[in-house]
C-alpha cells in the first residue's frame, strides 16, 4: 500500500530520492532544539483558527447601535468590527473557544520565539553559516510583533483602541517625516479614514501571514540544508559530522507528540482561561479610557520605555524635531533590532573568527557573549519591569513616581552589574569544571 | 457539642452581617461624642473644626461621610499623610452608629443614602461608569493607580458605600453632587458596579479582569513552562541502538 | 444475506491487518530491529480510543444546547484529546520505535561551483564594451521605475497635508454638550467634579472633539476646559486627581491612564508629571445669554500627540 503511494509520487514528481534523504535526515538531540518547533506549531494553529475567525469578522469602523444578546451593552454605539467580535464571542457556538485559542496562540507564539532566540543566541548558533537563518528569524520575530498588535487592535475594544492611539503617536513622533507617516498609514488624522480598518485587516490576514510564511519556509529550508547545530557530546560530534536521531522512525513521533502537546495547551487555555473579554471592556471611543490598560505582553517592553522617558519634546527653535514617544516607542525597538541583527557580524569582527561553526558553545564557554547578552537582555527586561510599576504600586503600595525614578537609574546601572556578575559566573563555572575533571 | 454547633453557626453568619447593618441597634450621640474624642479629635479637632496638616474640618459632612469612612475602616487614620485604605473595622455596630450620629451633629450634612439599584439600568450605568469612573477604577472595577495614590477596587464596596463615595469624593477622588450625577444616574452606576462584581465570565478563569498583564503571566508561568517541560520530557536522551 | 456476511467478514479481516504477505527483504536492515513492547502498544491503543471519546464528547457538547459552560467543556474536550494524542506519540517515540544514532556529514562549501558560476557570468558579457555604464544605466532605469511603482502608496492617506492635523470641530460660539447631547450651564460646573463635553453637532470620534471641563475658581471665569486627548500618546485623559484635604494630599491634576502624564488645570494645562512634552491645549470658554457654555475660539494649540509642526501651527476650525 505504502509502496503504491510512494511509487505514484516518484513517477509524477521524482521525489523518491528526496523523501529517502528526508526520512533519514539527522536531528541532533537536545530538548532546547525543540523550542523553534513549538513556535512553528503555534503558527500553524494561528492560521487554522485565524481562518475560522475571518469567516465572522467585519472589518469596518462605521458605527452601529448594539441590540444583541449582551445586556450591559444594549443601546451602546459601537463599530461593526467590535459588534462582529461580540457576536462571535457571545452568540456563536465554539466561537469564543476559537477566538480565545487564537489569542492565546499569539501570546505563546511570541514567547516560544523569544525562548528560541535566547537559545540560539546563548549557544552561538547564529554564527556562520547560519547568520542568514538567524536574520530571517529576526525578521519573523519583528513581523510577529506587528502581526499580533494588528490582530488584537482589529477588535476595536476600549483597551486596543487606546493602544492604536499610542501607535499613531509613535508614528507621528518619527523626526521630520512622522506627521506624513501617520497620515499615510491611518489615511488621515486619528482615528483615521474608513479604509484604515480594512487596511489593518488585510495586513493581518493576508500580507503579514504571507510574509511570515515565506520567511518561515526560507528559515526551515536554510536550517535543513545546513543541518542543525549540535553540542559537543562525544568524539563523534565534530564540526564535520552531525550525530543524532533520524527523522523516521525516531524523530517523527516526537515532533508529532510535541505538536499535539502545543495544540493541547492552547486549546485548554482557550477553553479554560479567559483572555481579552471584550464585552467587559466595551467598545473604543476616542474620548474614553480605562485605568490599567496594557498592550499584550510582547509589547510590554515598549510601554515601559514610553513611561520612563522624561517629559520633553526635542525642539529646535519652534520646530519639534523629536516628539517624546520616539525614544521609547520607535528608537528603543529599532536599536534592539539593530543590535540583534548586527551581532553575528560584530562578533566576527571583534573575535576575528570568520570560520564556519557547526558546534554549539555552552553559555558558560563564551563568557563575553553570555555576559554581554545577559546585560542587553537586562536592559530590555527593565522595560517590562517599568511598564509593570503600576501593578507593583497596587500590590505593594510602593509609590509610582519613586519607582519610575528608580528605573531611570536602574536601566543603565543594572545591565553593567549583570555583565560583571554573569561574566564572573561563567568563568567560575568553567574553572570549577576543570578542577573537577582533574 | 451543641455549643460547638452554635459557635459554628455564628461564624457562618458573621460575614453575612458585615454586608448590611442589622436593625434594632440604637445610636447614642453621647457615646459617639466620647468615641470621637478618643479616635478622631487628634486630627479633626475637638469640635470637628479640622487641624492644619492633620485633618479636614467635619462641618456639614453629615452622616453620609461618617458612615462611609467608619464602615470602610478608612478612618481612624494613623498617619494623616497616608492614604486611607479599607481596613478591619474595630468598632461594634452600636459604636459605629453612635459615632456617625455624633458626626452628623457637626453642622448640617447629608443623610445616609439608600441607592435603589436593583431596578436601575446596567447599560446606562456602564456608560456612565466608563465616562466618570473607569479612568481611575478600571472598566471592570479592579482599581488601579494614579501618581500619588492607589485606587481601590470596588469589589468590596457595598451599594451604600458606592453611593456615599460618589458624593464625598474621598481622598483624591472627584466629588459628584446630585447635580453632577443625578440620583437616577447614581442608581445606574451602582447597578453596573454590582454587575461587575460577578460579570459574565463565560470565557473561563477571569484572572482578575485586568487584561493583558495577567494574560502575560499565564502565557509564561503556565503555557511556556508547560511547553518547556514537554520539550524536556520529549528530548530526554534514550539508550541508542 | 450471506453476501453481506461475506462482506462484513472481509472488512473485519482487512481491518485486522491480514494484508498481503511481506516480500522477501535483503539481510542487511536499514532500520535496526527493536524488541516489541506489547504493553506500550496496548497503552497507545487505549490512548487513541480515549482521544476518540474526547472527540465525540466535543461533538456532543457542541450539539446539545442545554449543556452550560460550553467554552470550558469544548476546550477541555479538544485540549484533552490533543493531550492524549501527544502522550500516545511520546509513548510511541520512547517505546515503540528504535532510537538510532546516525551520523551525517555537515555540508561543505562548493568552491569549484562558485568559481564556475562566476566564470559563466563573466564569459557571458563578452559582447559588451561599456559594461559599467550599461549596468549603471540599467540600475537607474529599474530604480526610477521602482520609485514610480511605489509612488501610488502616497495615496494611502493625505500624507502631504499635515494641516489636517490642526483641524478641530470647535469654533467661536460652538456650544458645549454633555454625553446625552444637552447643553451645559456654567453654574452646573462644580468644583471637585470633572465633566466630559463635546462640540454640539460634531463627530465625537475626532480627537479634536472631547474636552474635559473643571472648575478652578468661582464664577464664570473659574470654569476651564482642555482637550481630553493627552499630548503624549493620544489616550483620553480620564482621571481627575482632586484632593479632599490639600494640606496632606497631592494637588489637583488631570491625569492620563496610559503613561500617567499629569496636567495642572489651574496652570494652563502645564505638565507636572509623566512623559508628555507639551501642555494640554486649552479651549477658551464663554457663557451665552442662556447661561450655557460655548467655545470662545479654538484650542490654544493643536490637539493630540506632538509632531514636527505642532508648535508652529495653530488649531483651526
Amino acid at each position: 500500500m505504502i509502496r503504491r503511494i510512494v511509487r505514484f509520487v516518484d513517477q509524477r514528481a521524482g521525489a523518491a530520492p528526496f523523501v529517502r534523504k528526508a526520512l533519514r535526515y539527522v536531528f541532533p538531540d537536545h530538548w532546547s532544539f525543540l523550542l523553534g518547533e513549538v513556535a512553528l506549531y503555534c503558527f500553524i494553529l494561528l492560521v487554522a483558527t485565524g481562518i475560522y475567525l475571518t469567516l465572522f469578522f467585519e472589518d469596518s469602523r462605521s458605527q452601529t447601535i448594539y441590540h444583541g444578546s449582551y445586556k450591559p451593552l444594549q443601546g451602546e454605539p459601537m463599530s461593526r468590527a467590535y459588534e462582529s467580535v461580540l457576536h462571535l464571542s457571545l452568540d456563536v457556538k465554539a466561537g469564543l473557544l476559537i477566538r480565545q485559542t487564537h489569542h492565546w496562540a499569539a501570546n505563546v507564539f511570541l514567547a516560544a520565539i523569544v525562548l528560541h532566540v535566547l537559545r540560539v543566541f546563548f549557544t552561538g548558533a547564529f554564527r556562520k553559516p547560519r547568520d542568514l537563518t538567524y536574520l530571517v528569524g529576526l525578521a519573523m520575530l519583528f513581523t510577529a510583533f506587528v502581526e499580533g498588535y494588528l490582530g488584537y487592535s482589529l477588535v476595536d475594544d476600549l483597551l486596543s483602541g487606546m493602544g492604536l492611539a499610542i501607535g499613531y503617536s509613535v508614528a507621528l513622533s518619527v523626526p521630520v517625516i512622522g506627521a506624513n507617516l501617520g497620515l499615510l498609514l491611518w489615511g488621515g488624522p486619528f482615528p483615521g479614514s474608513p479604509s484604515f480598518f480594512p487596511r489593518m485587516y488585510i495586513a493581518h490576514v493576508l500580507i503579514l501571514p504571507l510574509i511570515i510564511t515565506a520567511l518561515l519556509t526560507l528559515h526551515l529550508v536554510l536550517v535543513a540544508s545546513r543541518h542543525h547545530t549540535q553540542f559537543r557530546e562525544s568524539p563523534k560530534t565534530t564540526e564535520k559530522q552531525v550525530v543524532g536521531v533520524p527523522t523516521y522512525p525516531g524523530q517523527a513521533p516526537r515532533s508529532l507528540g510535541l505538536m499535539f502537546a502545543v495544540f493541547a495547551v492552547l486549546f485548554l487555555l482557550g477553553g479554560l482561561v479567559q483572555i481579552n473579554p471584550i464585552w467587559l471592556w466595551g467598545p473604543y471611543h476616542v474620548g474614553e479610557a480605562t485605568n490599567g490598560a496594557q498592550p499584550d505582553w510582547y509589547l510590554g517592553w515598549l510601554i515601559g520605555a514610553l513611561r520612563l522617558v522624561p517629559a520633553f519634546d526635542l525642539t529646535v527653535g519652534g520646530y519639534t524635531l523629536v516628539p517624546n514617544p520616539f525614544w521609547g516607542g520607535a528608537l528603543f525597538p529599532v536599536v534592539i533590532l539593530l543590535v540583534l541583527a548586527l551581532w553575528p557580524w560584530a562578533e566576527r569582527k571583534v573575535t576575528g573568527d570568520d570560520g564556519l561553526h557547526n558546534l554549539l558553545e555552552r553559555p558558560r564557554d563564551n563568557a563575553w557573549r553570555t555576559s554581554l547578552g545577559a546585560a542587553f537582555l537586562t536592559w530590555i527586561f527593565l522595560g517590562f519591569m517599568s511598564g509593570s510599576a503600576d501593578r507593583v504600586t497596587v500590590w505593594l503600595g510602593l509609590d509610582y513616581a519613586a519607582q519610575i525614578w528608580a528605573y531611570r537609574v536602574l536601566v543603565w546601572v543594572l545591565p553593567v552589574v549583570v555583565f560583571f556578575v554573569v561574566r564572573r559566573a561563567c568563568r567560575e563555572l568553567v574553572a570549577w569544571e576543570r578542577l573537577k575533571s582533574e | 457539642m451543641k455549643r460547638l454547633l452554635f459557635i459554628l453557626v455564628l461564624l457562618f453568619l458573621a460575614p453575612a452581617r458585615a454586608a448590611e447593618p442589622p436593625q434594632g441597634v440604637v445610636a447614642n450621640v453621647a457615646q459617639g461624642k466620647s468615641l470621637y474624642a478618643a479616635n478622631c479629635s487628634r486630627c479633626h479637632g475637638s469640635r470637628g473644626e479640622g487641624l492644619r496638616d492633620q485633618g479636614p474640618s467635619l462641618k456639614d459632612v453629615g452622616a453620609l461621610s461618617g458612615d462611609f469612612y467608619v464602615r470602610t475602616g478608612y478612618m481612624p487614620l494613623d498617619d494623616p499623610h497616608a492614604q486611607p485604605w479599607r481596613t478591619r473595622v474595630l468598632f461594634s455596630e452600636q459604636e459605629i452608629r453612635s459615632l456617625v450620629a455624633f458626626v452628623a451633629t457637626i453642622g448640617h450634612g447629608p443623610a445616609i443614602p439608600t441607592p435603589h439599584w436593583r431596578s436601575a439600568s446596567v447599560p446606562a450605568g456602564k456608560k456612565l461608569f466608563t465616562d466618570r469612573c473607569a479612568g481611575c477604577h478600571q472598566i471592570a472595577i479592579a482599581g488601579g493607580v494614579l501618581p500619588g495614590a492607589r485606587i481601590p477596587s470596588l469589589n468590596q464596596a457595598t451599594p451604600r458605600q458606592i453611593a456615599e463615595a460618589v458624593r464625598i469624593g474621598p481622598y483624591l477622588m472627584p466629588k459628584f453632587s446630585r447635580r453632577a450625577i443625578t440620583p437616577t444616574q447614581l442608581n445606574d452606576i451602582v447597578a453596573y458596579v454590582q454587575y461587575a462584581k460577578q460579570p459574565d465570565d463565560r470565557g473561563g478563569w477571569a484572572i482578575g479582569h485586568l487584561g493583558p498583564w495577567p494574560e502575560g503571566m499565564v502565557t509564561w508561568l503556565l503555557a511556556a513552562s508547560a511547553l518547556v517541560a514537554t520539550c524536556i520530557v520529549i528530548g530526554r536522551r534514550q539508550k541508542r541502538t | 444475506m450471506s453476501r453481506i456476511k461475506a462482506l462484513l467478514i472481509a472488512a473485519i479481516v482487512l481491518l485486522l491487518g491480514r494484508g498481503r504477505p511481506r516480500r522477501e527483504r535483503s539481510e542487511a536492515r536499514i532500520v535496526p530491529p527493536g524488541t516489541p513492547d506489547p504493553r506500550a502498544e496496548t497503552l497507545v491503543l487505549v490512548l487513541f480510543a480515549a482521544v476518540a471519546v474526547c472527540g465525540i464528547a466535543f461533538i456532543v457538547v457542541y450539539a446539545i444546547d442545554g449543556i452550560g459552560h460550553q467554552t470550558q467543556l469544548l476546550g477541555l474536550a479538544l485540549g484533552l484529546a490533543f493531550a492524549l494524542l501527544a502522550v500516545a506519540f511520546i509513548v510511541i517515540a520512547r517505546r515503540l520505535v528504535v532510537t538510532e544514532e546516525l551520523a551525517e556529514p555537515y555540508p561543505a562549501e562548493h568552491p569549484n561551483e562558485v568559481e564556475t558560476i562566476e566564470e559563466i557570468l563573466d564569459e557571458s558579457e563578452s559582447r559588451f564594451t561599456r559594461r559599467r555604464l550599461v549596468k549603471l544605466a540599467g540600475t537607474g532605469a529599474l530604480g526610477t521605475l521602482g520609485l514610480a511603482a511605489l509612488t501610488p502608496a502616497l495615496s494611502l492617506g493625505p500624507a502631504l497635508d499635515t494641516d489636517a492635523l490642526t483641524k478641530t470641530p470647535w469654533r467661536r460660539g460652538r456650544r458645549l454638550v454633555d454625553d446625552s447631547g444637552k447643553p451645559i450651564a456654567a453654574t452646573s460646573i462644580e468644583a471637585e467634579a470633572f465633566y466630559t463635553a463635546y462640540p454640539e453637532g460634531a463627530d465625537r470620534e475626532l480627537i479634536g472633539s472631547p474636552i474635559v471641563v473643571v472648575r478652578i475658581g468661582p464664577g464664570d471665569e473659574g470654569v476651564v476646559a482642555y482637550s481630553k486627548i493627552c499630548t503624549h500618546a493620544g489616550c483620553a485623559i480620564a482621571l481627575y486627581r482632586k484632593p479632599t484635604f490639600p494640606d496632606t494630599q497631592p494637588g489637583p491634576a488631570l491625569v492620563c491612564p496610559c503613561h500617567y502624564s499629569s496636567f495642572d488645570p489651574a496652570d494652563n494645562g502645564k505638565v507636572i508629571f509623566g512623559p508628555a512634552g507639551r501642555a494640554l491645549p486649552r479651549l477658551p470658554l464663554e457663557v451665552d445669554v442662556d447661561g450655557n457654555l460655548r467655545a470662545a475660539g479654538n484650542f490654544s494649540g493643536p490637539v493630540g500627540p506632538s509632531w514636527s509642526g505642532v508648535r508652529q501651527r495653530e488649531a483651526r476650525s
